[in-house]
């Protein structure tokens, strides 16, 4: 009996070993009507592996729903003809590499996308290009997606509407690592996403957000780049978003900030650099947010927090050169507020501990002034106001005594944000 | 007149003050410069400088020289020059040494710091804003004899002008909170030379991105060539008007 089973195990190891040996590669080729990657999908089995050699291909809109791998020789474009969506997967266990998507169709209805994937699970997008697509990739239903070292970049085309670089909706564990996106609305865009991890991304000059969060809970973000987006990264309606190590530098104009919390909790903000913002951290409704170790510099307001927020904690940041350190519009209550470096300090440092003897005001008689009535940003620079300041800073009486860094830092704090 | 003009020119020279306000101005803005290490934050503080020494030292320097030459323009009288060309000499020599001054002083490091656009602007708004307080200054001491009375009105129209207006308008905003005041307040603005200097150099400073809506309108008038054209046209009606009416009154002005 022993070897009646040796015997069949064998039979069945061969043929799990054949199988796995006889998947397929099927070349698709531009330019021969017979090898389209339409036929090469179609003749593909599972776990076959599509290779589209380089050229051009308009296909109109190509759809996957085997568990094939799609791998570019030389990125072979497809190419949508601003009328299609390039490609739309539907299945589980897909690799797509090295392939560029462009001139993806746009619509004011749908949501037309160069890369569509819908209700799948385990990809990798990997090392593709997109250029001047409505939507870059849309991921609705997923899970456990991989998009890594993928360029996006639209706006080329003059008059065709924007939309978000990679647009997910509804998935979960995502890991989106080392993409750049550019000239897209809102560079990443995650609404219903959780659980999700984004990393070494670059979003520079999207019309709207750099990143945009809505009820997206549990995700985490670090080293990524947000550049001269309209704002660097809005946060709204989620909880538990950890943002670590991040550069938002220049959103400048009348409506910009490198972030925005809106109505968000349990967040932690830690070790990110914000340079030239005209609002760096701007928040409006965010509870238990936890602000710590950040460099904000050269920066409109650095903070510019609503009286609608409870339990916040600043402490151990760095407030260089910054035209208004905080803001807010009425009695606002933090939680804590403690060494930190304010440039604006002015107090001294009897017992050289290196934190300041006197507690410093950060909230300036001219921000609360300009809360209230915004055109008197007008006078700013002016004399009459420096020393109404000054005086304040002294003997504050308009301006809240509890906003007040009771440790302020003598020298900046030196951080390294890899 | 080229030789009223040279006399005056050469006793302000001699006077050695306007030399110490040119090393004092040129101290200021060099400091400030090597202190700051952004070009942008210096530019702001040389500007707070700017705002309150210049139209300081153009002011009360030209009140105080015009009353002590009193006897030399008496004496001019007596000859056969027009009134019109020994008035215009005495300002033009005046405005000159504090334009040369100002250039010398605050022009030159700005040129080297600053960025040339906003340098430009700033020395040419300068120049500008020392020579209305030359004419005003013309003005005070035309208006009365009493050296006394005329100092301390040229101090009084300073102390208007750099601290007093911009009270007052951080008091209309308060009061007018409710309106949509922003097109009054440019009109406003325009009352002021120092005001309308200092917002000109702020809106180049891309400052204006904080001023929300009012930015947007200032942005709007002043921001644009027209809008430079324009503002520069009030600065220069601000030489103007003071100075127009002071040649008028010292014309008729029994001495």
């Amino acid at each position: 009996m022993g070897r009646f089973y040796i015997a069949i195990a064998v039979v069945f190891i061969a043929t799990f070993l054949s199988e796995k040996t006889l998947a397929n590669i099927i070349i698709a080729e531009a330019g021969n009507s017979g090898k389209t990657i339409a036929n090469a999908i179609q003749s593909a089995q599972n776990g076959d592996t599509v290779l589209i050699k380089s050229g051009i291909y308009k296909e109109q809109s190509l759809k996957l729903k085997k568990s094939i791998t799609l791998l570019g020789e030389n990125l072979p474009v497809i190419d949508g003809e601003n009328k299609y969506e390039n490609l739309t997967v539907e299945h589980d266990s897909v690799i797509i590499k090295g392939i560029k998507f462009i001139n993806s169709g746009s619509s004011n209805f749908n949501d037309i996308a160069a890369l569509t994937i819908q209700n799948s699970k385990h990809l990798l997008i990997e090392d593709c290009q997109f250029e001047n697509n409505f939507f870059g990739i849309l991921s609705m239903n997923c899970g456990y997606i991989t998009y890594n070292n993928n360029k996006l970049s639209s706006g080329g085309i003059k008059g065709k509407p924007l939309a978000n670089g990679i647009h997910c909706w509804k998935s979960n564990h995502l890991t989106i690592t080392n993409n750049t996106i550019k000239g897209h609305r809102d560079g990443i865009y995650l609404e219903f996403t959780t659980q999700s991890k984004f990393e070494n991304n670059r979003s520079i000059k999207n019309s709207r957000y750099g990143m945009h969060f809505m009820f997206s809970h549990d995700n985490f973000y670090q080293h990524n780049e947000f550049i001269a987006n309209g704002a660097g990264v809005a946060v709204m309606y989620s909880k538990r978003v950890e943002m670590r190590y991040n550069l938002f530098a220049d959103s400048w104009g009348s409506a910009a900030y490198g972030v925005l919390l809106k109505e968000i909790n349990d967040s932690k903000i830690i070790g990110n650099e914000f340079r030239g913002n005209t609002i760096s951290i701007f928040a409006d409704g965010a509870n238990r947010i936890e602000i710590y170790n950040n460099l904000f510099l050269k920066g409109g307001w650095a903070l510019k927090v609503n009286a609608s927020c409870a339990d916040m904690q600043v402490n151990g940041n760095n407030f260089i050169g910054n035209t208004f350190d905080i803001a807010t519009n009425g009695g606002l209550k933090m939680k804590s507020m403690n060494a930190n470096y304010w440039d604006k300090y002015e107090g001294y440092d009897l017992n050289k501990d290196k934190v300041g003897d006197v507690p410093f005001h950060p909230l300036s008689l001219f921000s609360v002034i300009v809360e209230k009535n915004p055109p008197a940003m007008l006078l700013y620079r002016s004399f009459m106001v420096s020393l109404l300041d000054k005086s304040e800073r002294v003997l504050p009486s308009i301006t809240p005594d509890n906003i007040v860094d009771n440790h302020p830092q003598m020298r900046p704090y030196v951080y390294d944000r890899n | 007149m080229i030789r009223v003009l040279k006399y005056v020119a050469i006793d302000i020279l001699k006077n050695k003050i306007v030399i110490a306000y040119t090393i004092i101005l040129a101290l200021f803005s060099w400091s400030v410069f090597s202190l700051e290490d952004n070009a942008a934050k210096g530019i702001l503080s040389l500007l707070n400088v700017i705002l309150l020494t210049v139209p300081l030292v153009s002011i009360l320097f030209s009140t105080i020289y015009i009353y002590n030459s009193n006897e030399f323009i008496e004496l001019l009288v007596s000859h056969p020059v027009k009134r019109n060309k020994i008035w215009t000499a005495l300002f033009t020599g005046l405005s000159l040494s504090m334009v040369a001054a100002y250039i010398i002083g605050a022009g030159i490091p700005l040129l080297i710091f600053a960025d040339f656009n906003i340098a430009i602007l700033m020395i040419t708004a300068g120049s500008l804003l020392s020579v209305i307080f030359v004419a005003v200054a013309f003005l005070c001491s035309i208006i009365t004899r009493d050296k006394a009375k005329g100092i301390g009105l040229s101090i009084m129209l300073w102390l208007y002008f750099a601290l007093l207006f911009d009270g007052l308008v951080l008091f209309l905003f308060f009061q007018f909170a409710d309106y949509p005041i922003e097109k009054i307040v440019v009109a406003l603005s325009a009352l002021s030379p120092i005001d309308l200097f200092r917002i000109l150099v702020l809106l180049k400073l891309d400052v204006s991105a904080m001023m929300g809506f009012t930015g947007a309108v200032f942005q709007d008038i002043f921001g644009s060539t027209w809008g430079l054209v324009f503002s520069f046209t009030l600065l220069a009606l601000w030489v103007a008007i003071p100075f127009l009416i002071s040649l008028r009154m010292f014309n008729r002005k029994d001495l």
